[in-house]
This record gives C-alpha cells, sequence and structure tokens, in this order.
C-alpha cells in the first residue's frame, strides 16, 4: 500500500521534473531540475529494494555527472542571456514525429512482456549466492560480467587521459 | 599542440585593482594587476594615499619641531626616525653627542627594530593564514611598547631624541625591565621558530617565491633584508656605524637564495642580533650627561649633509641643506627605506600568482606613512 | 504504525534540535578556541563566560535587512544556502548513538555511502550561491570552492574503501559493531586512513589549511559576497553543520563510535557507566577541537597547492591504502 503511493508520488515528480528539464528557458534550471529528477530516481530505486543502486545514482550522477553539466552551462552562459529559438516550433514536426516513434516501440514491448510468461524472470535471483543488494552486485560484477566491468574501467581510463591531454597547455 | 589548444581557448587579460582599501595591502596602496589568467603579467602600483606633505611643512618648522614630524613617517619605527635625523643635524652642526647618550640610542633603536619586525612578522603570517602569530607578535611589541611609554610617555610616536642627545635619562629599574624583555624574547622567537619554520605549508608559501638576485636588488636600490635576502653584505650599522654601533658585536646575517624565506629568515634572526646588542649595551653602560653641549637656539651653519642609518625597513637616509640663516631648514630631503624597496614589487610579483601577491608585499614590509611622508 | 512512523519522527525531531543547538555552539566554540590559542579571551560579555554569544550571533543575522540583489536569479539565490545546510542534517539519520535502536534514527545498510552520497550534494549550494549572485567574480569563486569539493571527495571515498574493506560492511551501526569484535578502534589498524579522512574532511568543509576559497574574499569576492542576514547566516552554519558531520564520521569509523576505549577489556567494564551517546559527544568533540586548533595554527595553502595535494598526494596514497588493506585482508 504505502509502496504504491510512494510509487505514483515519485513517478509524477520525475515526470513533472523531467518535462521541467525541457522546456524551462534558463538553462540552469534545466540542470537544477534535472538534478531534482535524479534525486526522486534514487528514491523509487530505494522503494524497489535496490538501495546500493540508489546511493550510487546520488553518488555518482547527480553528484558527479550533473556538477560537471552545471559548470559546462555556467561557464558558457557566462556572459550571454538565455537564447531564444528564432522559430520557437522549427523542431516540432520532427520531436512530434520523434515521439511517436519512441510510444509505438514502448507500447510493444509493453505487450510483448505481457503476453510472455513471467517465469524465467525469478529464476536468477533466487540461484545468487549472497544476500543484500551490495553483495549480490558485486557479486554478478566479477563473476558473470567481469568483461564488460574491465571494459567499461578501461574505457573511462581512456575518457580521462583524452581529457587531460585536451586541457594540458604543453606537454 | 600546445598553440592550437591554448587558441581554443580564448582567454582574455583581467585588469584587477586591489587597494587602496584592502585588508593585506598594510595602508593605504593600491595595485592594478593585470591578469592572465592567475598569473600577473603587470603591475601598477599607485600610491600616495598618505601623502601629508612632510618634507614642505619640516621646511618651515624648527630643527627640534621637526622630530615631531619624522616620527610620523614611518610610524612603526618612530624611533630610528628621530635618531636618523638627530644624527643628521648633528652632523651638520659637528656636535658631540655624550657617550650614555649614544648607548641608550643604540637600545631604543635596537628596541624599535624588534617590535617592527614583531609587526612585520606577525601581518605577513596573518597574510599566508597564520593568524595565530599575528597575535603572538603583538603580544611582544606590547612589551616594547609599555617600555617606550615608561620612557617617554608614548606608544607610537615617540619624540624620543634631541638634538645633541636625549631629552630624558632612563627612569630607575627601566634597564632591568629591558633585561627582563631580552631574556623573554628570547624564548619567544624560537616560538615563532617553532609555528613557523620548519613547517611544510609556510615552506611551500615562501619558498622560491619572490625570487630576486643581488645585482637586481643593487640596481633597483633596494636596502635592507630585501638586499640582504639576495646575499649582498650591506648593512649600515657595519658598513657606517652610528651611535654606538662600533662598540658592539654582532653579526649581519646575509641570505642565499634572494626568496621571500630567506628574508623571513632574516629578520628572525635579526631579532636575535638586536638582542644581544641590548644585552651589551645595557652592561656595559656608561654613566654621564644625556644631553651634549648643544646652544639654546639651534642655529647649523650653511651647508648640506646626507647621513643614513639602518632603520627595520632599510637604509633611511636624510639629506638637509642648510642657508645658515633661518631657524628652519631650507630642504629637508628623506631617504625612505620602504619607498625604494617598493620598486621592486614589479619585478618581484611578475609571473607568480594573484596569490602570492600578499605575501610579496608583507616581505618587502613596507610601511605607506614612510613611503608617501 | 506506532514504531514506523510515531517513534522515528520523535527521533529526528530531537536530533534536529539537537544538531542545530550544537551548530550554533560551534561557533561560540571556534571563537573561544582560537582565541585562547592566541592568548586572549574570546567572547565574555553576552552570558556568563560569554556562552550566549551563540545565541547572540544567529540573532543578529536573522534581525538584518535581506537585500537581494535586482537582477539575481531569485529562486537560485533563496535554494543555495537551504541546498547547502540540508543534507548535513540529513546525514545524522544514519549516525549511530549507540548500539540500541533506540539511538539511531535508521540503519540503512549502505550507510557510509548514503553518508558520502549526501554530503556532495552539498556541493550544489555553493555553485547556485555563485551563480545566483549574477556577477562574474562570486560565479568564479563558487566553482573554484566546489571544483575543491568534488576533488577531495573523490580522495575520501577512496579511503572509505579501505575502511570498508577492513570492517567488511557499509552499515554505520555493524562498522561499529566490527571494531567491538575486533576488540580495537579502527584508527589504529587503518591510521592512513584516519589521517586521510581528517585532511579530506578539512578540505571538503574549506577549513584552514585549506581554506583560500574563503580567503580569498578580499581578492575577487566569495562565493556568498551578496548574501546577508540569515541567508549568509545558513552558509555559516553550513560550514559548521559539516564540519560536525566529518567529526562524526570519524569517529564512528575510526574511534569506535560509542565504544568506550579498549572495548575488550573487562578490567575497564566500570565505563560502561557511561552512556554511549555520551562517549560518542566526547570523541565527537575531541575531533572538532583538533579542527579548530589546526585552523588557529597553520598558514593557509594557495589555491593551486591545495589542488596539487588533492589530486597528486591524497589519491595515490588512499589507492595504495586499498591495495595494501586487500592484500593484508586476504592474507589473513
Amino acid at each position: 500500500m504505502a509502496e504504491t503511493i510512494a510509487f505514483y508520488t515519485l513517478s509524477v515528480l520525475i515526470l513533472g521534473l523531467a518535462v521541467l528539464v525541457v522546456t524551462v528557458k534558463n538553462a540552469v534550471h534545466s540542470v537544477v531540475a534535472l538534478v531534482m529528477s535524479f534525486l526522486c530516481v534514487a528514491a523509487l530505486y530505494v522503494v524497489l529494494e535496490a538501495e546500493f543502486l540508489a546511493v550510487i545514482q546520488i553518488l555518482v550522477y547527480a553528484g558527479g555527472i550533473v556538477v560537471l553539466y552545471l559548470f559546462v552551462v555556467m561557464l558558457v552562459n557566462l556572459d550571454r542571456s538565455p537564447e531564444e529559438h528564432e522559430d520557437p516550433r522549427r523542431l516540432s514536426i520532427f520531436g512530434l514525429c520523434l515521439a511517436g516513434a519512441m510510444l509505438l516501440e514502448v507500447a510493444g514491448i509493453v505487450v510483448y512482456s505481457y503476453n510472455r510468461s513471467a517465469s524465467t524472470v525469478t529464476a536468477p535471483a533466487a540461484a545468487s549466492p549472497v544476500q543484500g543488494n551490495t553483495q549480490e552486485l558485486g557479486w554478478l560484477l566479477y563473476t558473470d560480467y567481469l568483461i564488460p566491468f574491465e571494459l567499461a574501467s578501461v574505457l573511462l581510463l581512456v575518457a580521462m587521459v583524452g581529457a587531460i591531454v585536451l586541457a594540458k597547455r604543453d606537454l | 599542440m600546445a598553440t592550437e589548444s591554448a587558441a581554443m581557448f580564448d582567454t582574455d587579460e583581467l585588469v584587477l585593482n586591489m587597494g587602496p582599501q584592502h585588508p593585506s595591502t598594510h595602508g593605504v596602496l593600491r595595485l592594478v594587476l593585470r591578469l592572465d589568467g592567475e598569473r600577473v603579467k603587470d603591475v601598477d602600483v599607485v600610491m600616495g594615499y598618505v601623502h601629508r606633505g612632510i618634507e614642505k611643512l619640516c621646511e618651515n618648522r624648527d630643527w627640534t619641531q621637526i622630530i615631531l614630524l619624522t616620527d610620523r613617517m614611518d610610524y612603526v619605527a618612530a624611533a630610528t626616525n628621530n635618531l636618523g635625523y638627530c644624527e643628521t643635524v648633528e652632523k651638520l652642526m659637528e656636535v658631540e653627542v655624550p657617550r650614555r647618550a649614544r648607548y641608550i640610542r643604540t637600545i631604543l633603536a635596537e628596541l624599535q627594530r624588534i617590535a617592527s619586525h614583531c609587526l612585520w612578522l606577525g601581518t605577513h603570517a596573518m597574510d599566508i593564514g597564520a593568524m595565530t602569530v599575528f597575535l603572538y607578535a603583538f603580544r611582544e611589541r606590547e612589551l616594547i611598547l609599555d617600555l617606550f611609554e615608561e620612557y617617554c610617555g608614548a606608544r607610537l610616536t615617540y619624540n624620543a631624541m634631541r638634538i645633541g642627545g636625549l631629552p630624558l635619562d632612563i627612569p630607575s629599574g627601566w634597564d632591568d625591565k629591558a633585561r627582563a624583555f631580552c631574556d623573554i624574547m628570547d624564548s619567544k622567537v624560537l616560538e615563532y621558530e617553532e609555528l613557523l619554520t620548519n613547517n611544510r605549508i609556510w615552506l611551500e608559501r615562501t619558498r622560491g617565491i619572490g625570487v630576486i638576485s643581488g645585482a637586481d636588488a643593487i640596481s633597483l636600490g633596494l636596502c635592507g633584508p630585501p638586499l640582504r635576502g639576495s646575499a649582498v653584505n650591506r648593512d649600515v650599522r657595519k658598513d657606517e656605524p652610528y651611535a654606538a654601533y662600533d662598540e658592539f658585536d654582532f653579526d649581519i646575517p646575509i641570505g642565499t637564495r634572494g626568496d621571500t624565506y630567506d628574508r623571513y629568515l632574516i629578520r628572525l634572526e635579526e631579532f636575535r642580533q638586536s638582542i644581544r646588542i641590548i644585552r651589551q649595551a645595557l652592561d656595559g653602560l656608561p654613566e654621564g650627561p644625556v644631553m651634549g653641549k648643544v646652544p639654546r637656539l639651534l642655529k647649523p651653519k650653511a651647508g648640506e649633509t646626507y647621513h643614513a642609518i639602518e632603520s627595520p625597513k632599510g637604509e633611511l637616509g636624510y639629506f638637509i641643506v642648510s642657508d645658515g640663516r633661518a631657524t628652519n631648514p631650507y630642504r629637508f630631503r628623506v631617504r625612505p627605506p620602504s619607498f625604494c624597496n617598493l620598486q621592486g614589487l614589479r619585478p618581484l610579483v611578475i609571473g607568480h600568482l594573484v596569490a602570492d601577491v600578499v605575501a610579496l608585499i608583507g616581505t618587502i614590509d613596507v610601511v605607506l606613512g614612510e613611503v608617501d611622508r | 504504525m506506532l514504531d514506523t512512523v510515531f517513534w522515528p519522527l520523535v527521533k529526528i525531531v530531537v536530533l534536529l534540535n539537537a544538531v542545530m543547538v550544537s551548530v550554533t555552539f560551534m561557533t561560540l566554540l571556534e571563537r573561544k578556541v582560537i582565541a585562547w590559542a592566541q592568548s586572549r579571551l574570546g567572547p565574555m560579555r553576552v552570558g556568563p563566560y560569554g556562552v550566549l554569544q551563540a545565541f547572540a550571533d544567529p540573532l543578529k543575522l536573522m534581525t538584518k535587512e535581506d537585500i537581494t540583489p535586482a537582477n539575481a536569479d531569485k529562486v537560485m539565490f533563496t535554494l543555495a544556502p537551504i541546498l547547502s545546510l540540508v543534507p548535513a542534517f540529513v546525514v545524522f539519520a544514519v549516525i549511530p548513538f549507540g548500539g540500541d535502536p533506540l539511538y539511531y534514527v535508521a540503519d540503512i545498510n549502505v550507510g557510509l555511502l548514503f553518508i558520502i552520497s549526501v554530503t556532495s550534494i552539498g556541493v550544489y549550494g555553493i555553485i547556485l550561491a555563485g551563480w545566483a549572485s549574477n556577477s562574474k567574480y562570486p560565479l568564479l569563486a563558487g566553482l573554484r570552492a566546489s571544483a575543491q569539493l568534488i576533488s577531495y571527495e573523490i580522495a575520501v571515498t577512496m579511503t572509505l574503501v579501505s575502511v570498508i574493506l577492513t570492517a567488511g560492511t557499509l552499515s554505520m551501526v555493524e562498522i561499529v559493531e566490527a571494531q567491538q569484535e575486533a576488540g580495537i578502534w579502527f584508527g589504529f589498524i587503518q591510521p592512513v586512513a584516519f589521517v586521510l579522512v581528517l585532511i579530506g574532511g578539512l578540505a571538503e568543509t574549506n577549513r584552514a589549511p585549506f581554506d583560500m576559497p574563503e580567503a580569498e574574499q578580499e581578492l575577487t569576492g566569495g562565493f556568498h559576497t551578496e548574501y546577508s542576514g540569515m541567508r549568509f547566516g545558513l552558509f555559516f552554519l553550513a560550514e559548521y553543520a559539516n564540519m560536525i558531520v566529518i567529526a562524526a564520521v570519524v569517529v564512528v569509523l575510526f574511534w569506535g563510535g560509542w565504544l568506550r576505549p579498549f572495548p575488550s577489556v573487562g578490567a575497564l567494564a566500570l565505563l560502561d557507566y557511561i552512556p554511549s551517546w555520551i562517549w560518542l559527544f566526547s570523541k565527537m568533540f575531541l575531533v572538532l577541537y583538533l579542527f579548530i586548533w589546526i585552523r588557529a595554527t597553520l598558514p593557509r595553502y594557495r589555491y593551486d597547492q591545495l589542488m596539487r595535494i588533492g589530486w597528486k598526494v591524497l589519491i595515490p596514497i588512499a589507492i595504495a591504502n586499498v591495495v595494501v588493506t586487500a592484500v593484508v585482508k586476504v592474507l589473513l
């Protein structure tokens, strides 16, 4: 009961804030709305009993990545007021088509998963040898998903090195 | 590669105004900095905010009244200003100062040196962030000001010397108090050293900052610790002794690298040497009068003279021209050490970061009263 | 109903009040301790020995005129101090003041990560404050201060990984219980981590010797230049609240939380009569005293030296510490 209330409240907040992100004129307001949205997503993860994911969402996404967005937006916007497009309806046809395509895709997924039975979903959860969200995640990452994990870390390393090379004045 | 990436980020030069009202410029000094990001590319030192026309005023005051005005130039070390002026006029008038007076003048001058360096240490450390040293240094300065108050009644502007000697003899018990102060000061200098000298953060903020070579220092006309920090052995007390300095045994600390840390070490060592001189003077204090044979109406014969002493800031010189007729000088000109050292600020600051500018103003030890007069 | 809603609310109310009062008294503690270090007395007039100064300062700030710059972004201007202060209070929900469930609001099984993530929200307060002032210098100062914060956050987070390895759990209560089982505080097993978290904590709360963004107010205008009255007071209090959070975290992780010294030595069982939360408060007080002592004594680092230490010194040492801890844990 409480979960349902929490779910619906959070969904309304998340969707509302997401809409604010794209409609608000001021770029900084948009980014702040994004942060709030991420915090609500983290709360949603808590409702789903994935607490490790929730704190990592806050720590990495809301506390790191969006801070970077904010830096860039502020430094670029330093001398200019928020821009307005010349024709506010310029891209709306394209946007509507894209939104329609997305809607069709989501509807397709929902119909497909509703038709298939849900039996194959529950089995892997019972088979994990450790309890608790953090431990489960760790176990999976280092056994079943080891290669993607290592590849992702190499990718991050390359990105860091690239950033340093680009920003350094002399080598 | 480097030029491409530099062109990607289009940087502007920033003009930043520091002062004249500013917590760290030690008075009313205005610096117009031209910055490239954080680095200082150029600085324009604007002074004159405390100009009171002292040199012109002195042309209309008689010889004894001028002593009051000299107090107000380097108000941090007023007794040395008095000493320099009195000795210059005594040189012009060829007056003999009694030995006791010369000893007491030396004691007062060295006490003044300690007091001035206390203020320097406190403000310099506070600018770099060590706030406690400020309070400790001022605690010791208070002890010296108490000694002066007992001697001449004033704490800042002493009017403590006269042409031909001193107006007052030291009160009884004063020399014991001075000795007690020297003992206290010894342990306090150790305290300052413990807090700062080997402190990693202090070293990072002062070592290698504001390096100036000996040749540059000489050509810029620097004097005092900024000059001695660059390995130039010049101290007026040793090179051209005045007062009673030729009778005492003391060393002149000389730096090696010419950076802020060396200047800090020099002034810290000057604390110790001053205590040494004061002790020797107190032990060997001769009996006798404190005022020489000086006519009632001071009227030096026509002529000009220049005499310099070593004030805590550097070489303080007075150039006085007398035309033999009036009871006031024809021309009174001061060579203030802070003014000459301030010229060194520009080469020191260029290339450093903005955060170092306050450290560099502190290391030159400027007193605006002296710079502007 | 009673257990899930009422008692936690009561605990939250008690905790919030306790933290607010502690924060106001922190301002007084700082002034007094720094004064004593500088051979003077500090506030002495308001109340006996100046004790009521803690209430006088916020009262003064509340009665001051609240000036908002003309072109400032009103929403952000108001939001920034709140974003700075609230995360510090939220963290106290997971700090255990004792072993019994009465003494903590919630024992989340990712408690330590929760603390780190919530404190990283506090960065927004600084950035938005600089932005909302609608002026170039506060903006740059705000960006700088927040860059300092996130750099040291990385160092502290990596250090905390080695603590997690030692304790084997992320939950704050279980970390203290692990110290009780081990019979020794983790500060002795992980001295490097202890020192790194202390230094990182000083840098994260913009305290000396890492307070150049605040000291530079003289030159470029800090991020809270345009704030006055209680809005400024909120920033001011946020700094002290963050300090108290870091002290609490350090004590729980390294100094045994609510445990008495030598928790496994039976002979000292007499000390058990002292309630657990008093132990926690006393240890927190010692850590806070240490922070204030450091501020009174050390000069401050230049901004580039500060960033160099965060990235080139603390992070490598933290990583090395993690590796060594992991190796030792595997071998034992």
